[in-house]
């Protein structure tokens, strides 16, 4: 079995738009959420949004790419561009070698409202445009990936709601674990435009705490009343340690544990024995104590059930070992289709850095949280591994733990 | 329009829908080549045309268009009638 390293990691999010922004944003405590008084005028419920700026990708791409590519493909293209140039990937080795692409993501509303838009006013189909079926695929993101960047191993988009993102980097792990691909392109896309959002939004999930944005995601909180919706993409690479080794690449992390599972349950209230089992069999296939994990990013989306489930779950697993535990949506809000990779990120960042990132507007815990060890202002403290949990609609559950590369 | 007149459009769209040099247009230039065109790039000349001057047509009609040339006389006749 290979071992299984990170090289590359890159990032455009809400709270920054590249690793140095994000790093002070974390350490900072800063959020990426804002009132959008466009959906309220559209007939949202709620206003609140994490806030992210569509990157100018002319002169980047050809006229070709960027009309194939939708809003999400263009926050994981700005990731993927900083991801392989920090993994020292250069075409000319993309080339010549079997470089996959496994990706999150699972929606694409924009592209199909715009194209259904266009030919119910024109009652032709040959005017909604040559980028429309591609940029309305839910496989848009690693289609349009694999073609810029002429990939030729594994190519696959991972729909696993808000899981996709870690279960994207956890399925790369396996499939370079068993030496079936040398390096892949793992991460996570989300996109957030006003189309996006309004089914979701309809479930009345997301908080209305519009009188202080920055306060509404409040992940373990006693008075959270619902997630944020947010965006933006992020990216892993992943690799065997000996391809690594042979092409002189920089080794950030080694991936050693992925744990999953299935609650069996509801579609959208999730319970604490299916993210348990996935908790479970991530340490179990890391093969570590829980000692050694220095600090968990907790799925956790300011949601009344979930955090709370959560935290049951962990305290279940963990028991006396009480490692830091903080939500990174508390700043950047439900990165959704992307968290589970950009949680990755930010958790790296922080483990590079020496800090742990605070749980932002935590002002009481509840019943559950309180018997966690939740970091409400940054903590200046090493660490060598991180679990982190994703969790999505259907009971879908990841854990990946990572850990610094020795 | 006149004649003039929609042939200063047609330029003007395709310079900016294929992002080419307008110095390269030029009535005898081949059109496919020039705007380096695949099959998928005459999907949305049909939209553009169709969004510049109201006609419809369809990919079919591109079939004996070489030229630049060929192209403002097969629209000039398209917009006449």
């Amino acid at each position: 079995m290979n071992r299984v390293v990170i090289t590359g990691i890159g990032i455009y999010s809400t709270i920054g738009k590249n690793l140095a922004e994000v790093k002070n944003s974390l350490y900072q405590g800063k959020s990426g959420i804002c009132l959008d008084m466009e959906r309220k005028q559209f007939g949202y419920r709620s206003g609140l949004t994490g806030k992210i700026e569509r990157p100018m990708l002319k002169g980047m791409l050809d006229r070709r790419q960027r009309v194939c590519l939708p809003e999400q493909g263009e926050y994981a293209y700005m990731a993927t561009v900083e991801a392989l140039k920090y993994a020292k990937l250069e075409q000319d080795y993309i080339d010549q070698h079997e470089v996959g692409i496994l990706y999150g993501n699972d929606s694409c509303a924009e592209p199909v409202i715009k194209a259904i838009d266009i030919i119910r006013e024109k009652k032709d189909t040959t005017l909604v445009g040559s980028g429309s079926i591609f940029q309305s695929m839910d496989s848009t993101v690693s289609m349009n990936l694999s073609v810029i960047f002429k990939l030729k191993g594994i190519n696959l988009t991972i729909a696993g709601a808000c899981a996709s993102g870690s279960h994207a980097i956890g399925l790369g792990y396996l499939l370079i674990k068993q030496g079936l691909q040398d390096i892949i392109i793992c991460g996570g896309a989300q996109e957030l435009s006003i189309y996006s959002m309004g089914s979701f939004d309809g479930l009345s999930a997301f908080s209305i705490r519009e009188s202080e944005p920055t306060k509404a995601s409040r992940p373990f909180d006693r008075d959270r009343d619902g997630l944020v919706p947010s965006g933006g993409g992020a990216t892993v690479i992943i690799e065997s340690y000996e391809s690594a080794i042979k092409r002189g690449a920089p080794i950030i992390a080694e991936v050693i544990g992925y744990g999953f599972s299935s609650n069996g349950d509801h579609i959208s209230v999730p319970n604490v024995e299916g993210p348990t089992r996935a908790l479970v069999k991530s340490v179990k296939d890391a093969g570590i104590d829980l000692s050694e994990i220095g600090y968990i990013n907790a799925h956790a989306t300011s949601t009344p059930v979930g955090d709370g489930n959560e935290a049951q779950a962990i305290t279940n697993v963990f028991g006396n070992h009480r490692p830091y535990v903080a939500s990174t949506k508390s700043m950047t809000g439900h990165e959704m289709w992307m968290a589970g990779a950009s949680e990755v990120v930010y958790s790296i960042l922080m483990m590079q850095n020496n800090f742990i990132a605070p749980n932002i507007n935590l002002e009481n815990p509840d019943e559950h949280s309180a018997k966690l060890n939740i970091p409400t202002k940054v903590v200046q403290t090493g660490f060598d591994m991180f679990l982190s949990n994703s969790f999505g609609f259907g009971g879908t559950n990841s854990s990946l733990i990572i850990r610094k590369f020795k | 329009m006149n004649r003039e007149e929609i042939i200063k459009k047609i330029n003007t769209f395709l310079i900016e829908e294929f992002e080419v040099d307008g110095s390269k247009i030029t009535p005898d230039a081949p059109l496919k080549e020039t705007l380096e065109m695949d099959s998928l790039d005459f999907v949305d000349l049909v939209v553009v045309i169709e969004s510049n001057f109201g006609i419809k047509v369809k990919g079919e009609d591109f079939v004996g268009i070489v030229t630049f040339q060929d192209f403002y006389d097969f629209i000039i006749n398209r917009v006449s009638n």
